[in-house]
């Protein structure tokens, strides 16, 4: 006879998991009590919005189904950020939230709300639970649907009396998960593969927009095998970066609204757009009609509600990524060797490289350069968002995925130190740094309880302007200066560090950048770097909103 | 834009209509109808939902939808060769004995039935396209239509072609 608590536990030890984040609350004492003494790594964060997070960035980091847990009602509720935060970003975790008991739903008892209802539109699915017996079989569909096709959170909602209930007859493991609702599909269909390589073959200008469905479908190596045998060079959106090496001389970086001058350049000139793993999202596009006008464009993805979303294409490709690029690469002969189109783009990246004003003062760029060159490829760098995380996209050299952890199509602010939180016990090996601004840190300054308690070794970088950057950047270039709300009193983050025990330092100029960083990663357990950087210092460059990508302001300002 | 009719089959159980409904509001469609019950699988069931859109639009809602793991399978009735029906009772008010009479007529015509009769009201039932529910409501709105219900379409392609599990 087992209860529902157990069974709970025992599955998500089946299904591999090792850590879960989580904070307790009344109507899941029952699963607390069962964790007390199961091998499960349990951290105990300071607010349950971390919690969904540090899942989200072990998930990111790993590869692998990130697990957070919840009481019912506030606590349900403050993961929604969290699940969101996920499923705009396809990452797998499973979310386990307390319910009242069966006889009292619906009925607004404490501690009450319908999580099932209010997650419905962000996750890939959920469940509320109501009987014992059910558990075995959901928890293996709930990791079986985030983990596999387009991955996504799931949420799965258990009743008290479900986790005290008692099964007699333990339900045994279905050896394969069968949902008639759910068949994703894997293989490219070959005539489309086909007619994607004679496009290919075609082409004189082409150009590769890669996303971060490589970094999901491990596709990494194929993405630079293509690039490599056609000789063609590669874009990345913000959640590609790292799936296609920063220092290839083929990499164009990122583009899009913060994207480099000669990426937004090659997208608007290329005459065929090799989409890989994207989506097309606002931010990368700008204004869709001037998007890629001349190029034909091969959209690769596993999700077929993405093709045709936003953009009409010429060869949509439904299915796994690495499948598809390396049944590509089999079927690839040799092409021509786009000698004119490469030096184009050469002089475009002579001619605009991303820069900022050298002038001895303390520039976020320079800090995150320096980060880079100290790090050489090693790392996981996790980011908040706003400037703080744009800066580190553009400095920032990202050779390998899965080192670049940010939340990209939510913008969650308060998301970089939660999520470094994950991405530690998922790559315990790696050194972490969250890039954070003042505005983001403060949204889950809670954490350093967390990171100073489990001594996680996290280094919180805080790029420190006292504004909410982002948005004050906003405000300068398109609000005629009207700074409204957001200007944020200096607050002194080493002390709030040493409150919780953590050791830090102030940098308030450019020559203690680099000690300064060597200082955090050579030191054990957690550490805040406070950098009062230029107060004013803007995004460069920007493509305004609405308007084409070729329409930067700000790149040539040296 | 036109009228879709879109015949989905779903799991049957709690929660699934309001995963299929709130996909439609929150990604910005109308629902001009719908109409649900349970079908020849005991577990399943099939959900009529006619919704206006251009053909993009359409195409993605249904991708959408195709994504719902309740959901079994999704089909555009629109441009096949289908029989479309709805339900309809209309309360009327027929309070002296020459609208009585009259009422009664068009219900003949129309081939509609007397569901209910009071002593100042009649209850018609009738079953047809959406065009004929509409003519007759208007034929009757003279005589003073005190309350209306209507089922939504509910559709079926014609011959042995079908809407089957299997996505």
């Amino acid at each position: 006879m087992k209860t529902g608590a157990k069974l709970l536990i025992e599955g998500l030890q089946r299904e591999g998991v090792e850590t879960i984040f989580g904070y307790p609350g009344g109507v899941v004492l029952p699963i607390y009590d069962d964790l007390y003494d199961s091998p499960l790594r349990h951290i105990l964060v300071r607010h349950e919005q971390a919690a969904a997070h540090a899942a989200d960035g072990y998930a990111r980091a790993s590869g692998r189904v990130g697990v957070c847990l919840a009481t019912s009602g506030p606590g349900a509720c403050n993961l929604v950020t969290g699940i969101a935060t996920a499923y705009m970003d396809s990452i797998p975790i499973v979310a386990i939230t307390g319910q009242v008991p069966t006889s009292l739903l619906g009925n607004d008892a404490f501690q009450e709300s319908d999580i099932t209802g209010i997650t419905m539109p962000v996750t890939k699915h959920n469940y509320l639970v109501k009987k014992a017996v059910d558990l075995p079989r959901i928890i293996q569909e709930a990791f079986y649907i985030a983990g596999t096709g387009r991955p996504g959170p799931v949420l799965i909602d258990i009743p008290k009396d479900v986790s005290t209930g008692t099964v007699e007859i333990e339900p045994a493991r279905m050896e394969t998960v069968l949902l008639r609702g759910y068949q994703p599909t894997y293989k490219g269909h070959q005539r489309q593969i086909d007619r994607a390589i004679e496009l290919i073959m075609l082409a004189e200008r082409p150009l590769i927009y890669a996303g971060g469905g490589v970094v999901l479908s491990n596709a990494s190596g194929e993405l630079v095998r293509l690039a490599e045998q056609l000789v063609v060079p590669v874009t990345t959106t913000l959640m590609g970066l790292g799936a296609f090496p920063g220092d290839h001389p083929l990499n164009l970086g990122m583009l899009g609204m913060h994207g480099t001058e000669y990426a937004n350049f090659a997208v608007t000139e290329c005459d065929l757009l090799i989409a890989i793993g994207v989506r097309f999202d606002d931010r990368v596009t700008g204004k869709l009609d001037t998007f890629a006008p001349h190029a034909k464009i091969i959209h690769i993805d596993i999700d077929p509600a993405e093709i045709g979303k936003n953009k009409q294409v010429d060869v949509p490709i439904v299915g796994d990524v690495q499948n598809i690029l390396g049944e590509i690469l089999h079927k690839l002969q040799k092409t021509g060797y786009y000698q004119n189109w490469l030096e184009k783009i050469k002089g475009w990246k002579k001619k605009h490289p991303l820069r900022y004003k050298d002038d001895g003062k303390l520039r976020p760029q320079y800090i995150i350069q320096q980060l880079s060159s100290l790090l050489e490829g090693e790392g996981i760098i996790v980011s908040e968002v706003g400037q703080n995380q744009m800066w580190t996209a553009q400095y920032f050299c990202f050779r390998k995925p899965r080192t670049w952890i940010t939340s990209g199509g939510l913008g969650t602010m308060g998301y970089g130190l939660p999520a470094s939180m994950g991405v530690h016990y998922a790559r315990p090996d790696q050194p972490v740094f969250d890039i954070a601004g003042d505005g983001s840190i403060q949204m889950n300054i809670q954490e350093f309880g967390t990171i100073a308690q489990y001594q996680i070794p996290v280094k919180v970088a805080i790029l420190n302007n006292q504004y909410l950057g982002m948005v004050r950047q906003w405000q300068e270039l398109f609000y005629d200066r009207r700074y409204s709300f957001t200007e944020l009193p200096p607050v002194d983050f080493v002390k709030i560090a040493g409150a919780y025990g953590i050791d830090g330092i102030k940098v308030e100029s450019r020559d203690q950048v680099s000690s300064a960083l060597k200082t955090a990663l050579n030191t054990p357990g957690p550490f805040v770097l406070d950098f009062r950087i230029e107060r004013e210092e803007n995004v460069y460059p920007i493509v305004p909103p609405g308007a084409a990508n070729n329409e930067m302001i700000g790149g040539n300002s040296s | 834009m036109k009228p879709h009719t879109l015949s989905i089959l779903v799991e049957n159980r709690a929660g699934v209509l309001s995963r299929v409904t709130g996909l439609f509001s929150r990604r910005g469609f109308n629902i001009e109808s719908l109409a649900v019950g349970t079908c020849e699988e005991p577990e399943m069931s099939r959900i009529t939902i006619v919704c206006i859109g251009d053909d993009a639009q359409i195409e993605q809602v249904m991708k959408q939808l195709n994504k719902l793991i309740d959901v079994i399978k999704v089909s555009d009735l629109t441009d096949n060769e289908r029989v479309e029906r709805e339900l309809a009772m209309i309360k009327v008010t027929a309070d002296s004995g020459g609208s009585r009479s009259e009422i009664m007529q068009i219900a003949q015509i129309f081939r509609a039935q007397v569901v209910d009769m009071g002593t100042k009201t009649l209850v018609l039932q009738i079953a047809g396209n959406t065009k004929k529910i509409d003519a007759l409501e208007t034929l009757l709105r003279q005589y003073g239509v005190k309350e209306l219900v209507r089922t939504g379409k509910i559709g079926m392609l014609r011959g042995s072609k079908t809407v089957k599990s299997g996505k």
